[in-house]
This record gives structure tokens, sequence and C-alpha cells, in this order.
């Protein structure tokens, strides 16, 4: 082949394959258009909250609406959902507010925290280092903590890491966990490879957390002072803690099996008083920070299967009786507002 | 044997076309070497860099495992690394084995585009970083083939500034398309997989087979007795030196993933521009990428690769220091990329004037295996430094290190300092 043809035969190559990709680009962009116009499932209305207890979460049906904050009442959570405007990847909601992590698209994608009022006013909002992992308020309101995740790029060789910070309602930033003191059996221990993730608040003064220990892949669960600003470790192998509303118990998932990409987590739940550990029968793996509807329910996020980006919601009885079931269809990131809080 | 690298390229490219005379142009062969890397960086930078978005968003996984894996394939990367050296080596064909690793890579775009598990994906991207391992050295090997011994740098700098203006286009290319079709992870896939497709083709069929043993002619050669590959090249005499000087300045080289870490934990700037910073580098490598070729081939590439270690002193020290915010950032990135432009290339030409084009393949591997691991040990030693005693403190000790160890390394590197690949003996 002289230099003509094979130069030929490159252009016949690249124009085939750069205008296969552009067919793509073009399919998908047309397909995306009428799949945003097209209309949800679900009524709309122009606010993320309704009143009453309710569950918030973001909203992943197809359709108009996909990526925002939806609600739908705790009486009737299988029922038609509020779709608002705000979108968000990760939420967090009281009755007096809501936690909105999010990425925004750009030539270079930027991560925000946004806190909202009640009424969808922005009040506070500040640049997240990473992709949104975790997100939760304070019960009395006073406190936002975020989790995201650091990834490494092929010239930065720091590999992976968290960054799980606090601010304060009021705009202080109480900085990243991950520079306060960590007590392992009371003395001061600072391992290189820590990680923190998955806040879960006490009150407004103390609250748990995952410390995970990335060469070894053990996670401890912490128990974080912020006057103090000291994490002490406590229950192994508690990972991705949430407190059950009555403060007796932390719902969590287990490392069941495998490790690495293989590892298979399995929602669990922590009696504090006794250390007792129960597993509870979900075959499935989760990764997700479980969410308690009541004191009986837990709920989580389970990837759709055979349809990329989409989610469902899962209650399962916390004592381990009886199976999953699917609670709130299309939905992600489930927060329950209770009449105890709204009060 | 030894040949002198002064008399390789018209001995061991017979057939090349344009013969690169006197030192103020580049082998044809090296610009399209820089094209097939500028198609292949754009691939993989392209799924790279949207990856981690992809994993979390639409798989709904976390990527903690995906980072845990991380380290695992940097080492089988450095493994396979020497293994390529040494099979372009052994079979006197660098291209073809270059060949096989950038196609591995293209193939293992076609997997992305049915992937639909974490397990596939990091299938794929091992696939990836193996044919990365595989074709690095025996490419630089055709580079060297095909220059002057004395303009080696600049030809070096030339293929590194076509290779980073692809890395940079490559994240541009994927965000431009995700920020037209928000859920069109697949379109960079595919995007991906195209331009994989023709950086293979091109190498394929436009880069000659330049064999890097000198011998009178391809027929005569096929009769010749192999002659036993000589290991004592590689880790003694002059490329001991070169290794020691690259492992001694390799373990104060932290990454620059933690300066951005330190810079981004006190400014506000670099806060809300983190996930640019790495363009930044990667621009200020590609400007300075030439410039400092042609530097090493003038004043001796032992000297500048040494010499680029203060460029990474400085931005350790502005990293370190109180300076304001933004002048800080930029400097750091300035200094960075200098940083890149006079090592990367630099050792690949330091470690091919110090072999023989028997063992050339295997020496540039070996050099660049010491690198890998020896910032491995670093990025590890740093973390327990970070944590001990506090971000800007644990700089500065890197810092203070580093301005020791550059004597040391030039010390070590003594004869070698000067060479510009004309004198050689």
């Amino acid at each position: 082949m002289n230099d003509r043809a094979k130069w030929a035969l490159i252009a016949a190559v690249s124009v085939v394959a750069l205008g296969t990709t552009t067919v793509v680009g073009v399919v998908a962009w047309a397909d995306q258009g009428a799949r945003l116009a097209a209309p949800s499932e679900v009524v709309t209305t122009d606010r993320w909250s309704t009143q009453g207890e309710r569950i918030v979460f973001r909203n992943t049906a197809p359709g108009e609406g996909y990526g925002h904050v939806a609600s739908v009442p705790l009486a009737d959570p299988g029922g038609a959902r509020a779709v608002g405007d705000l979108a968000c990847d990760r939420l967090d909601a009281t009755s007096e507010a809501l936690s909105c992590l999010r990425s925004v698209r750009g030539i270079v994608p930027t991560y925000t925290a946004t806190v909202y009022t009640g009424d969808g006013h922005a009040l506070l909002e500040w640049p997240l280092a990473g992709i949104p992992s975790r997100t939760r308020l304070s019960p009395g309101g006073s406190l936002i903590a975020t989790t995201s995740f650091v990834a490494g790029h092929s010239y930065a060789t720091v590999g992976f890491s968290t960054d799980t910070s606090l601010r304060t309602i009021g705009g202080e930033d109480l900085g990243n966990i991950e520079e306060w003191t960590l007590l392992v059996d009371g003395e001061p221990a600072a391992p290189v490879d820590r990680n923190y993730w998955g806040v879960t608040f006490i009150d407004e003064t103390t609250f748990y957390a995952t410390v995970g220990f990335s060469a070894s892949g053990v996670t401890h669960l912490v128990r974080g002072d912020i006057a103090a600003r000291t994490l002490t470790t406590l229950a192994a192998n508690v990972e991705c803690p949430s407190l059950s509303p009555d403060g007796s118990r932390i719902a969590f998932k287990r490392v069941t099996a495998g490790s690495g990409a293989n590892v298979h987590w399995t929602p669990a739940v922590y009696d504090i008083a006794t250390g007792r550990i129960d597993l509870l029968p979900e075959t499935r793996g989760i990764d997700d920070q479980i969410e308690w509807l009541d004191d009986d329910v837990i709920l989580y996020g389970m990837p759709r299967e055979g349809a990329a980006g989409d989610t469902d919601v899962w209650a399962l009885a916390a004592d381990g009786a009886g199976e999953p079931t699917l609670l709130i269809e299309h939905a992600w990131s489930p927060s329950v507002i209770r009449e105890e809080e709204s009060g | 044997m030894y040949i002198s690298l002064t008399n390789t390229p018209d001995e061991a490219e017979p057939d090349r076309q344009s013969a690169p005379r006197g030192a103020r142009t580049v082998s044809s062969t090296v610009v399209t070497l820089g094209i097939v890397s500028l198609l292949t960086d754009i691939s993989s930078e392209s799924v790279a860099a949207i990856l981690p978005l992809y994993i979390t968003g639409v798989l709904g996984l976390s990527t903690i495992a995906f980072g845990v894996l991380d380290g695992l394939y940097q080492g089988v990367s450095a493994i396979v690394r020497i293994a390529g050296g040494y099979a372009s080596d052994r079979l006197d064909q660098p291209k073809w084995v270059a060949f096989t690793g950038y196609a591995l890579a293209a193939v293992a775009r076609v997997g992305l585009l049915f992937a639909s598990g974490f397990a596939a994906i990091t299938a794929v991207v091992t696939a990836d970083r193996i044919g990365k391992g595989i074709r690095t050295a025996p490419r630089d090997a055709l580079i060297t083939a095909s220059s002057e011994p004395g303009s080696l740098g600049r030809a070096f700098g030339v293929h590194r500034m076509l290779d980073n203006i692809g890395a940079a286009l490559g994240p541009l290319i994927a965000f431009v398309i995700l920020l037209v079709v928000p859920e069109g992870f697949h379109i960079v896939f595919t995007a991906s997989l195209a331009f994989a497709l023709i950086g293979v083709l091109v190498l394929g069929l436009v880069v000659p087979n330049v064999r890097t043993r000198p011998a009178p002619g391809a027929v005569v050669r096929r009769h010749t007795r192999r002659p036993r590959f000589d290991w004592r090249r590689i880790w003694s005499g002059r490329m001991r030196r070169v290794l020691a000087a690259a492992g001694i300045l390799g373990v104060l080289t932290i990454g620059d993933g933690f300066v951005y870490l330190v810079l981004q934990a006190r400014s506000d700037f670099a806060a809300q521009w983190f996930p640019l910073l790495y363009v930044g580098t990667n621009v200020a490598f590609l400007a300075f990428a030439v410039p400092l070729g042609k530097l090493a081939d003038r004043v001796g590439r032992g000297r500048v690769f040494v010499g680029g270690h203060l460029a990474l002193l400085g931005a350790y020290v502005v990293a370190a220091l109180a300076v304001e915010d933004l002048v800080a950032t930029v400097m750091c990135l300035v200094f960075l990329g200098a940083f890149y432009a006079a090592t990367d290339g630099v050792l690949a030409a330091l470690a091919a004037e110090a072999t023989t084009p028997q063992t050339r393949a295997t020496g540039i591997a070996a050099a660049q295996t010491v690198v890998a691991l020896s910032r491995f040990v670093s990025a590890a030693g740093f973390g327990v430094l970070w944590f001990a005693v506090g971000r800007e403190p644990a700089m500065i000790v890197v810092a203070v290190l580093l301005a020791v160890a550059v004597p040391v390394a030039a010390l070590v590197l003594r004869p070698l300092l000067s060479t510009t690949g004309r004198a050689v003996s």
C-alpha cells in the first residue's frame, strides 16, 4: 500500500468513526429532548415541600423532573408525588431546611452544597471538593454534614479520599473532620490512610460517623464531639451509620462478602446499649446511608435493574421480620420528615 | 559490541522516508508517534475524566472500592512495562509491541460500550493500563531510533507536547459532550473508541517498522544469531547511575495530587477550581516540553533532568508558604508543568543514551519503572508525614530533603550530566 492509499484509508476510517460518534450523539441528544419533554408519571407542583409528614427524595422517574427533589405523603408513599424545581444528587430534609448536594455540569464539572429554607430560598452555598456522596442535617437543624469523594486523576496520585465536613446553619465552617483528633481506645492515633464518611447526628453537639482505613479495609464506628474536636472509635465493621429516631439503634451497611470491587454490603442494625448486631434479610448488596422510616422500618435506595440512572427506595423491617418491599419507585436519597420534627 | 548512539539512525532506519537532517527538524516518525499518542490520550483521558461521575451517578456505586484497587493497577502497569520493553528488545519489533499495547487499549474501549457493571468497568480500566504499560517503552525506543542523537531531547519534547495536548483535550471533549447531553456517557465512550481506533490505525499504517538494532540490512539480520540479552546493560555502568538518580529524586516526588490538596485546603480559589488544576499542569507541561527538550540537547540531559527537580522544589515551597492564593496556585501549576517537561521525556532520552540499541527499550522501561515505584513510595511516605506533623510542615520537610537530594543526584549522575548524544564514547 502506498502512502496515498494509507492516508486515504485513515481518512475514510476517521470519517466513519467520528461520523458514527456524531450520529450516536445526535440521536442521544434528540432522545434526551424527547424524554425530558415527555410527561412524567407524577403530579408536579412548583415547590419541593408540601405540608405535614412526608418523605422527601430525589425523583429518578424518566421524563420531566428527572433528578429533581420530590415528596410524597408519609401516609401514601406509593401515591402521586409532588416534584419541584430543585435538582439535587443527594439530599436531607427537616421541616425547616433542605441540604442539597449537586454536580454542576460545565466545561469542568463542579460540585456544590446548598442549604435551602423550608420555602425554597437558598440560605447557604459552598463548593465541594468532589462528587457528592452523603449529607445529613442535625435534628435541631443547626448543623449540616457533607461527604464527598475526591477522586484522583492520572497525575494526581493520591488515588482517592473522602472529604467529610461540618458546617453550622449560620455559615461557620467546622472543617474536615479528618483534621480532628482520632481516639482509639482512648489514645490519640493518626493512621495515615484514614477516611471518614457517613455522618449521622445524635444532637446538636455530637454525632456518629465511619472511619475507614484504606490499607486494611477495616472500618469503625466513631462518635464525634464537635466542641472537643475528637472522634472516638466504637464498634468495628459498622459502616455508614444512621441513628434510629428513638436513638437506641444504628442501622448501617455491613461487609458480608468480598472486598474491593466485589464487596457486598448487607443492611444491619446495631443496638447501642447491648452492642448486639443483627443482619437483616436482604440478599442484594446495598450501598447507601440508610434512613429510618420510623422506629421499626428502615429505607434505602437500590439501583433499578436494567435501567441506568434509575433507582428505587425499598423498606425493610428493622427487627429482621419480613422481606424487603418496594416503597417508592423511581426514587433516591429518601429523607423522612416526621410530625414530632415538624412540631 | 557497543555501537555509539551517534551512528544509530542511519543504520537502524533504512526505510525512513524523511531524514531528520540537521538538528532543526524532528523526524516525521516522531511527529506521527506524537499524533498517535495525542489520539490515544484523548481516548483514555476523556473516559478517565468522567469515570468517577459515571460510577457514582449512573451505576449508583461508591468509588471507595475503585480507589483501593487503583494502587494495585499502578503496580501491574510497572511490571508490564518492563516486560513490554524486554519483548521489544528481544523481538527487535518495537513498533509491533507498541501496537499490541495500543490495540489492547482500543479493544478495551469496545468493552466500555457494553459494560454495565462495576466489575466490567474495572476490567476495562485494567486492560487500558496494561496496554499503556506495554506500549510506553517500545514507543520511546522508536522515538530514539528515529531521531538524531544530538536532538533526542527535542524529539521527546515534541512527542510529549503532542501527548499532553491530547491529555488536555480529552477531558474537555468529554465534559462538553456531557454539557450538551447530560446523560450521554455512552457518547463519550463511543468517541473514546473512535479516537483509539484512529490512533491504532495511524500507528499500524504510517509508522515505519524501525528496528533499533544496527544491522546492514533486514534480510541479513534475519539469519544472524540473536545476541544474548545483556542485563548488565540495564543495571550496571551508566544505567545504574541513571536508575539511582531517578530513584533518589523519585522518593521525594510526592505527586501533584498532594500539592493540589495542600492548595485546596488553604485556598478558596484552588478549592473551586480543584478539578481544573491538573489541566493547568498539563498546559504548562506541553508549553515547556519542546524548549526544555532543546535545552537538554544543548546543556546536557542529566543537567536538565536533575535541574528540573528545582522546579518541583519551587512548587513545594510555594505550596507551603503563605503566598496569595491565586498567585500561589498559578505558580505551583507552572512549576509542576516545568518539572514534568524537564524530567519525563528527558529521562527517556537519558536512559536511551545510557543503553545500547539492543537493550534500549528495557532500559527506558527500567528507568520509568524506578520513577513510578519510587513515587509510589514517596506518596505513601508523605501521607504518613502529613498526619504526623501537619500539612505545611510536611511539605517543608520534603522540600528540605529534596534540596539536599538534588546535589546528591547530580553527583551520582556526574559522568552523564553534560552528555548531549553527540559526544558519546
